[in-house]
């Protein structure tokens, strides 16, 4: 089902003009608005007018999020407060988050963009959408609340938690579209299945499922677990939030990115160089229509290569492989942004010390679960279980406040964490 | 008159407890008194030894997470309300045990048990007050 067939099946050359014009408008906008462009096209010695090409795109700068952490809140905005209408923000690694705004023009077009998404996916009017992503400052539960409106569909906004009256409702309430992290489908329906419901006797048939990263394997455990379609989508706030690429429920394979509003470059993540077509690489998007806070050249430091050939489905938008990894060492446990440096910063807090750690991210009862190994040296030992334990609790506890999740803390011995060539492994990750 | 107890942190895993102890008799030192505190994650070893010093440095050297800690050896008579008598004087003193455990071998018709004090100088005042015997160092290693 195609939500907008003049742009989703707009001939490559037609798509490539109204990226040029969109994007030399975008340019100029940001130019003449935001300081922080306008500074670092400078540096580049580049004026957007000398953008004639999507190619010349190449001589800009990247954007970072480190950039939108020193311009936080509101530095990267181009337009005033007054025409802004929403506010998200995720989380950022000194407790500090990465704020975007939008415009009603912004959030009309993510919601367009969303529904056209669902719609790729299979989902309609008459639709029941079961919205388990969170809703808050994350981008994911309003995201696919105003797409789903959007689309015309009924949404249920359930946002996280409460797995037992999940599966009341969802029963209930017969619904037939489920929105939330991959995890947390099979932990539904494991739920369902302990409470004596099978799950796949309900009336789900799609699951639009994204926000962490998952596999092939996975999908078929869904698929199996749940008797479902399972869709992947893709987003992340600094962009957009959902809706930025999503496969299609006609060939599950790759993700559509809509290219009448990103330019989607592929490049290799330690020399910054722009990549030939096909090669596997970081992603960077620039955004060529949103007005709230635009984008240009953002580093994603998500890992896939760009699929050109055409698809069964009709789009004329290329596609996206699904993710094979990240450029930086950002975890996503339980649809949350982790970098090793928020927990080492909590660790040096409680301890006033540089703490030697290793995270252990794994998926247990299909839930990520994390594990803090802390290293104990004589700085932090003491004789007494009830200190040993109170150390313990104390790490465990901000970090909780600090990034909303819960981990396990486990004191070792020291130097019983891997150390290769002197450097010592930071992360652990089993999920895959 | 307090004695050096050596605190040893011990991850649960197979085979660690007895690194420490062999790496311990390597040296040649004795051990007189110890305790195993455990969680389900780690264990606490607490040992008092002839040699201090030594050992400190070899269990440092073996790659363990050492700390030397004082504490009260206090001598107890071999007979029912022994240790009750001790602590009935702490208690009334308002003076809290950490933890105690007791020394392997007797001495004649007295016990010894190692006490663990936030305030050792105020434990000993008490009891020493109410003619309880504590040990020294050095009566401790030569026991």
């Amino acid at each position: 089902m195609i939500w907008n067939d003049e742009f989703e099946t707009l001939p490559r050359e037609a798509l490539a003009s109204l990226q040029l014009k969109r994007l030399q408008n975008t340019l100029e906008r940001v130019y003449s608005t935001v300081p922080f462009y306008r500074q670092a096209f400078d540096r580049a010695g580049v004026k957007p007018e000398q953008v004639q090409s999507l190619s010349d795109l190449q001589r800009l700068p990247f954007t970072l999020k480190q950039d939108m952490r020193d311009n936080y809140p509101y530095g990267l905005f181009a337009v005033p407060m007054e025409e802004i209408v929403r506010l998200h923000a995720s989380s950022g690694t000194t407790g500090k988050p990465t704020v975007v705004g939008y415009t009603r023009q912004d959030i009309d077009m993510w919601s367009g963009l969303m529904a056209r998404s669902f719609a790729a996916a299979g989902v309609g009017r008459g639709d029941i959408i079961h919205n388990a992503y969170g809703y808050g400052l994350f981008t994911g539960g309003l995201g696919a609340h105003y797409g789903a409106e959007k689309l015309g569909a009924a949404v249920i906004p359930m946002s996280g938690g409460n797995t037992k009256k999940q599966i009341m409702i969802m029963q209930d309430f017969g619904s037939t579209v489920l929105t939330c992290t991959p995890s947390y489908s099979l932990y539904l329906a494991e739920t369902a299945a302990e409470g004596g419901f099978d799950i796949r006797n309900f009336d789900l048939k799609v699951g639009i499922l994204g926000a962490e990263p998952w596999s092939e394997s996975i999908r078929e455990e869904i698929e199996q677990k749940l008797n479902i379609k399972a869709i992947d989508i893709y987003g992340l706030s600094e962009i957009l939030g959902p809706g930025v690429a999503i496969e299609c429920i006609e060939a599950q394979n790759g993700l559509h990115l809509w290219e009448d509003h990103f330019i989607a470059e592929i490049i290799d993540p330690q020399t910054g160089e722009n990549l030939p077509d096909g090669d596997e690489g970081e992603l960077v998007i620039t955004t060529i229509t949103k007005e709230g806070i635009p984008m240009i050249r953002y580093r994603t430091r998500d890992i896939t290569r760009l699929i050109s050939e055409p698809c069964i489905c009709g789009r004329s938008h290329r596609r996206l492989q699904r993710m094979s990894g990240r450029s930086d060492d950002m975890l996503i446990i339980r649809g949350v942004n982790v970098f090793p440096s928020q927990i080492e910063s909590v660790l040096m807090q409680v301890e006033g010390v540089e703490p030697h750690y290793q995270l252990i991210v794994d998926r247990e009862e299909n839930l990520d679960s994390l594990e803090v190994q802390v290293e104990v040296t004589e700085d932090i030992f003491s004789d007494e279980v009830r200190i040993m334990q109170g150390l313990s609790d104390r790490i465990r506890s901000q970090i909780k406040d600090m990034l909303n999740i819960s981990c396990k803390v486990r004191l070792v011995e020291p130097k019983t964490i891997t150390r290769s060539e002197g450097k010592a492994q930071r992360v652990i990750d089993r999920r895959r | 008159m307090t004695v050096q107890q050596i605190s040893i942190f011990i991850e649960n895993s197979a085979g660690r407890l007895a690194e420490a102890t062999s790496a311990l008799g390597a040296a040649g030192v004795n051990i007189r008194a110890l305790s195993l505190a455990e969680t389900s994650d780690f264990g606490i070893l607490r040992l008092i030894v002839d040699r201090t010093d030594l050992a400190k440095e070899v269990l440092t050297k073996g790659g363990f997470t050492v700390d030397k800690t004082d504490v009260v050896a206090i001598q107890v008579p071999d007979r029912p309300m022994g240790l009750a008598t001790i602590l009935k004087i702490l208690d009334v003193e308002k003076i809290a045990v950490e933890y105690l455990y007791a020394f392997i071998e007797r001495c004649g018709d007295h016990a010894v048990i190692i006490f663990r004090f936030d305030n050792c100088d105020q434990a000993i005042a008490a009891l020493t007050a109410q003619g309880i015997e504590v040990l020294s160092a050095k009566e401790v290693s030569e026991r």
